[in-house]
């Protein structure tokens, strides 16, 4: 994956849209309808300004440039897309994901990568709550920390915490993995450390190879879950 | 939903420009709240003896002159009365055990909307841009301001509950979220001579807050024994005499992202009303921490 980088558009692959200047729908509408027949393969949003829903449900092999902050659901339901956002991100960045790569250099609101089944998602710095909520397959990694409720009731895939994690992480795991650089402030329902095997560590270093974030694998810890909560324990305290 | 935004200039000589600034900033939370709009502007200080009343009035066409007479006749002092339509700011030296009596008994038409000596608050229901230029917002000076665009969920479509409230002197406070135990708040400080104007759960957490700086905390220990008494989702914004606060629950559901650079801070719910300010691209821009609580002081 290139930079992100914005630099004028000259080739006629390469087509910009101006968020200052065209209502949102045009990028979107060329994006889901237009897009294939043109030959472009690289768009360019500029002035995004905060706006909600820029290119969410691309169905296509299609560079995204997003050259500023944008707000609610960028890049949610991608597909095949490789989006970079030049900012920060407001909730569920990359919601829904099947596939692509959606690469944040700034922060993320809340609900990153929520319920998403496949592809890489990037925040270069903080993801707030909720970071992986419900993931079915994606791969997050967090260039910063995580905060409380990260990767609650997640199903498949992996996240990676480069710095510290809140509350509650992983709080009814199901299959999803996840591995932390710093501190943990506590572990949800069910979550728990295990033991870095080899596997996890290459898993780990391929993830930060692909995320162009550098970390010794070495430093990182997995928490899984404890499979506690598969069965129905009729015997455990039942008082909440 | 609901949109809030606050700005603190701190420089001097943009308290001109605080109204102008803040506009697109407003106007950017319109699809987060178009029923209802409203905003407190903390202005220069009037003397220690002096005090001002924003006042709402039922109707655009109000008999202010005849409510500024009959206060004369009644208190047989001087005032002052500013008007805009069927808001007014009344100035004057009698404090408000005085005035809110006299003004719920003789004009029970009126809200009295805040009294202080910095805050004047002009709130009312329509679209934010109709309700900005309803009072021309943009031409208001000062220090600092909240401001609130509103998608009413916990109680009606009406002025007096739009946001800011108010309690006690010079402290407002507007409100995304949703409490579940304003009754239960309510319930606490009515037996101890706390009155309500609204069924509002915005309300109860302004007069909660209001009534622990009364007991002696200061606001950050006020915001931080509403952690366990108010329950439900929240971000608040405050204003008072010296500052901005911001605070969200701990689930922090509600939104809310700051810009900072050397000439203000700016809150809004989202970005997207950040985008407008000047230097905007180079500011610090980050997003509030549950439970941590910011304050940004006037200097």
């Amino acid at each position: 994956m290139e930079g992100v980088v914005n630099v004028a558009p000259e080739a006629k692959n390469r087509l910009t849209f101006d968020l200052a200047a065209q209502p949102l729908r045009e990028l979107n509408r060329f994006l889901h309808h237009d897009l294939a027949g043109t030959g472009v393969t690289h768009v360019d949003v500029i002035n995004p300004d905060g706006t909600h829903n820029i290119a969410v449900g691309v169905d296509a092999p299609v560079r995204i440039d997003v050259d500023g902050h944008a707000g609610y659901y960028c890049a949610g339901m991608n597909k095949l897309a490789q989006v970079n956002v030049n900012g920060n991100v407001g909730p569920g960045v990359a919601e829904g994901m099947v596939s692509g790569t959606v690469h944040v250099k700034g922060f993320a609101s809340v609900s990153a990568g929520a319920a998403a089944h496949g592809g890489l998602l990037v925040i270069e710095k903080d993801a707030s709550l909720r970071c992986g909520i419900s993931m079915k397959g994606v791969d997050i990694v967090v260039g910063g920390s995580v905060g409380d409720f990260s990767a609650f009731m997640a199903q498949a895939g992996r996240l990676v915490i480069c710095g510290d994690a809140g509350d509650a992480l992983g709080d009814s795991l199901y299959e999803a993995v996840i591995y932390v650089r710093g501190k943990v402030a506590s572990f949800g329902a069910d979550a728990h450390e295990e033991p870095m095997s080899d596997a996890d560590f290459v898993a780990v270093e391929e993830l930060l190879a692909r995320a162009r974030i550098k970390h010794d694998p070495k430093q990182f810890r997995r928490v899984a879950s404890k499979r506690e909560l598969y069965h129905w324990n009729a015997d455990a305290d039942q008082e909440y | 939903m609901c949109g809030i935004v606050g700005l603190l200039v701190k420089k001097p000589q943009l308290r001109e420009q605080l109204g102008s600034l803040m506009m697109p900033m407003l106007i950017g939370m319109t699809e987060r709240g178009p029923d209802s709009a409203g905003l407190a502007v903390f202005t220069e200080a009037l003397p220690e003896d002096q005090r001002k009343y924003s006042l709402c009035a039922p109707e655009w066409e109000y008999d202010w002159a005849g409510f500024e007479a009959e206060f004369i006749r009644h208190f047989g002092t001087e005032a002052a009365i500013r008007t805009k339509g069927n808001h007014a700011v009344l100035t004057c030296d009698e404090p408000a055990a005085s005035v809110r009596p006299w003004a719920a008994r003789v004009f029970p038409d009126l809200h009295v909307l805040c009294a202080g000596r910095q805050v004047d608050i002009y709130k009312d229901i329509g679209n934010p841009a109709d309700v900005a230029a309803r009072y021309d917002f943009d031409t208001l000076t000062g220090t600092h301001l909240v401001g609130h665009t509103r998608m009413a969920t916990e109680s009606a479509v009406t002025p007096d509950r739009a946001h800011p409230f108010t309690a006690g002197e010079d402290f407002c406070l507007v409100h995304n979220g949703s409490l579940s135990n304003p009754y239960q708040i309510r319930r606490k400080l009515e037996p101890l001579g706390i009155r309500f104007d609204t069924d509002n759960d915005t309300e109860a957490a302004c007069r909660y807050f209001e009534w622990r700086m009364r007991e002696g905390d200061d606001l950050e220990s006020a915001i931080r024994s509403g952690f366990d008494e108010l329950d439900g989702f929240y971000t608040f914004l405050m204003g008072s005499r010296e500052a901005l606060a911001l605070v969200r629950d701990a689930f922090a559901c509600k939104p809310a992202v700051v810009a900072e650079t050397e000439d203000y801070v700016a809150v809004s719910s989202e970005y997207r009303s950040l985008a407008r300010l000047p230097g905007v691209k180079n500011a610090n821009v980050f997003e509030p921490v549950p439970e941590e609580i910011y304050v940004w002081r006037v200097s």
